[in-house]
């Protein structure tokens, strides 16, 4: 679920409030908070349209487990997910293609495996 | 909802409920024609929905002499008869034409030998590209703008929706000449990743109007996933080795078999998997073909491919299941005029029969339904006209204040039902009776209105998880064969008396019927 906001690297856009498809965060002033934590469906898209990387979304959806901010800041986590789907700055970066189109060749390079 | 805040009113020939592959497509399809569209999302159109999550493929075969008749006729061998050649032609054509189209807004990448690739797009980027060339084509968003139900004319025609705009406030009501229910299928909100948009609204919103539903017994798909996760992901879980608690090996079938060992496994104890075989090249390149599978192993300090970690089955209902509403006519008509179909929202028995189309069938079949029943709405409401004079809904359930019992523990008490392996993935008569039971106790409380603070959005979905759940069961208990998905320990063969389409509708008082397979047509 979303833990974390970093306000220190926060713009203010609004734009993570915007595309929150189950609506958990609040745009207030010029910051956004966390309002509706339980709502969270662990989708990832707010970190993915984040463009400063001011986001933390932990990959459990059952509960909350309050990572530390300073950690999680020098951990190089931050931003992963948009900077691997070349979004952004990431754009044109040759070590970060879209090579979606090679998942077709990956089943079958498992099936080939299975001997199926 | 704050009664002081104006209704925001519009109107448009077409309002297309849902803003996922299907919508936005269906949107396209409108505004083809000349209509002038809204679409409203529960959420952004962008980001709500299983497809924007994800990266589907889609049914994608070349119009090279031979190949569509063969890969129709081998998707027929596990339809079970429910399936029809027509409509799985109709969507390979449609898929085969309409996706190179979106050059422009999609960056099609190109293979090692230069050929574009089109079948399979990163989710998140074919969402963002199908809401620019929505905007494009001069349709109206709404984003975070649920609809919460149909409204009718004098005469009872259908002639629009009503909703909730949940960050702006107040309420909005498009009148409209016809609606397109794009609102997806229904999980119960399991932990699939990014289905929590798709609570069933429109299967709800549909049947209080008289609509049919259709097939909802093949809605028991369950997906695998790293245990404590979403990401249910399945491309890399084909080179796991699997093992229990006390490092035995569990014997997984890979292929049609695999869910079944699996769930199998799991109700006798945790299952774990390890990815050492998946090849170290591989491995480097996994973030550049799916981005976000990996997050969940990299953020929790796994090592997938040294480490074992537990794996867990999300259910999938009705998404990557096969039921829904019943279309009637190639525009994804429902029976109901003006009320249109599309994408899981919409039976897919017509291209995937008893057994799962998976995401490649299911996308191509929610890209070709979605422009169908865009353009049919279209036409009709262009032809037709606006609806005029005062508008009302169709008595919904939840809508009121609400009485009943709290949201939460009724969505526990329906999840307890059609969640578990045991009630859902192996079923039997009685379990499927005593289920039903349960669930007919749950209807009880959601005739009171299900409490939910003033969130009139989730006392909806409480309506419509509730009323999805007795209709998958009710057409389980009914289908007292099994056949592809479908399977009964108690009835474990298939019979000819359950040869046709288990039709269901009804809200207090659900209801089936079996409409045995029309004789063979002489089709050319």
């Amino acid at each position: 679920m979303l833990e974390l906001i970093f306000n220190d690297r926060c713009s203010g856009c609004g734009q993570c409030a915007s595309v929150c498809p189950t609506n958990v965060l609040t745009f207030t002033g010029n910051a956004p908070q966390i309002s509706a934590p339980q709502a969270c469906q662990t989708c990832f898209m707010c970190e993915l349209y984040c463009p400063e990387d001011a986001l933390y979304v932990d990959p459990d959806p059952e509960r909350l487990h309050h990572p530390d901010p300073a950690q999680i800041a020098a951990s190089g986590l931050l931003g992963q997910y948009r900077r691997d789907s070349g979004w952004g700055e990431w754009a044109g970066n040759p070590a970060h293609q879209n090579e979606h189109w090679r998942m077709d060749g990956v089943f079958a390079l498992a099936r080939t495996r299975a001997g199926g | 909802m704050r009664k002081n805040t104006p209704t925001l009113k519009l109107t448009a020939d077409v309002l297309i409920i849902g803003g996922g592959l299907a919508g936005t497509w269906a949107a396209i399809g409108a505004a083809r024609e000349g209509a002038r569209v809204v679409l409203v999302d529960k959420g952004y159109c962008g980001t709500s929905g299983v497809t924007a999550t994800a990266g589907p493929g889609h049914w994608w075969v070349p119009p090279v002499p031979g190949a569509r008749e063969a890969a129709i006729d081998k998707r027929l061998g596990t339809a079970f008869g429910l399936a029809d050649r027509h409509w799985m032609a109709r969507i390979i054509d449609t898929t085969w034409t309409s996706l190179p189209g979106l050059a422009g807004y999609y960056d099609f990448p190109r293979d090692e030998k230069g050929v574009t690739q089109y079948r399979g797009l990163r989710g998140p980027e074919y969402m963002r590209a199908l809401r620019s060339r929505v905007l494009d084509s001069g349709v109206t968003i709404l984003d975070h703008c649920p609809a919460l139900e149909l409204l009718r004319d004098d005469h009872g025609g259908l002639a629009g929706a009503r909703g909730w705009r949940r960050q702006a406030g107040g309420q909005w009501q498009v009148r409209a000449g016809a609606v397109v229910l794009a609102t997806g299928g229904c999980a119960f909100l399991s932990r699939l990743l990014g289905c929590h948009t798709n609570t069933g609204d429109g299967y709800l919103m549909a049947a209080e109007a008289g609509a049919e539903l259709s097939g909802m017994e093949f809605s028991n798909y369950y997906c695998i996933a790293a245990a404590h996760s979403t990401m249910t992901r399945s491309m890399v879980y084909g080179f796991g080795e699997y093992t229990d608690s006390a490092g035995r090996p569990v014997d997984l079938p890979q292929g049609p078999g695999f869910t079944d060992a699996l769930g199998r496994a799991l109700l006798r104890g945790p299952v774990f998997c390890q990815l050492g075989a998946v090849p170290t090249d591989l491995r480097e390149r996994l973030p550049s073909i799916q981005p976000n599978l990996m997050l969940p192993f990299d953020r929790r300090g796994i090592d997938p491919y040294r480490q074992r970690f537990e794996v867990t089955l999300h259910p999938e209902g009705t998404i990557r299941g096969v039921g829904g509403l019943r279309v009637v006519d190639s525009d994804c008509q429902t029976g109901l005029s003006g009320l249109f179909a599309a994408g899981d929202a919409a039976s897919r028995e017509l291209i995937a029969g008893a057994t799962s189309g998976g995401g490649a069938q299911n996308s191509a079949w929610a890209l070709s339904s979605g422009q169908w029943a865009g353009r049919g709405a279209a036409r009709q409401a262009l032809a037709t006209g606006t609806p005029q004079g005062p508008l009302q809904g169709f008595n919904g359930l939840g809508l009121g204040q609400g009485r009943g019992q709290d949201s939460s523990a009724l969505l526990a008490r329906i999840q307890a039902e059609v969640h578990p392996l045991d009630r859902n993935l192996f079923r039997r008569g009685s379990q499927l009776e005593r289920s039903l039971r349960a669930l007919d106790n749950v209807w009880d409380q959601v005739q009171q209105g299900p409490g939910a603070d003033d969130n009139p959005l989730r006392a909806r979905e409480i309506v419509a998880m509730a009323a999805t759940a007795r209709w998958c069961y009710r057409a389980a208990a009914a289908r007292r064969e099994s056949r592809g998905m479908h399977q009964r320990s108690d009835t474990p063969a298939q019979s000819p008396a359950f040869d046709g389409h288990l039709r269901t509708g009804g809200l207090d008082q659900p209801w089936t019927r079996l409409d045995a397979f029309a004789p063979l047509e002489a089709h050319a």
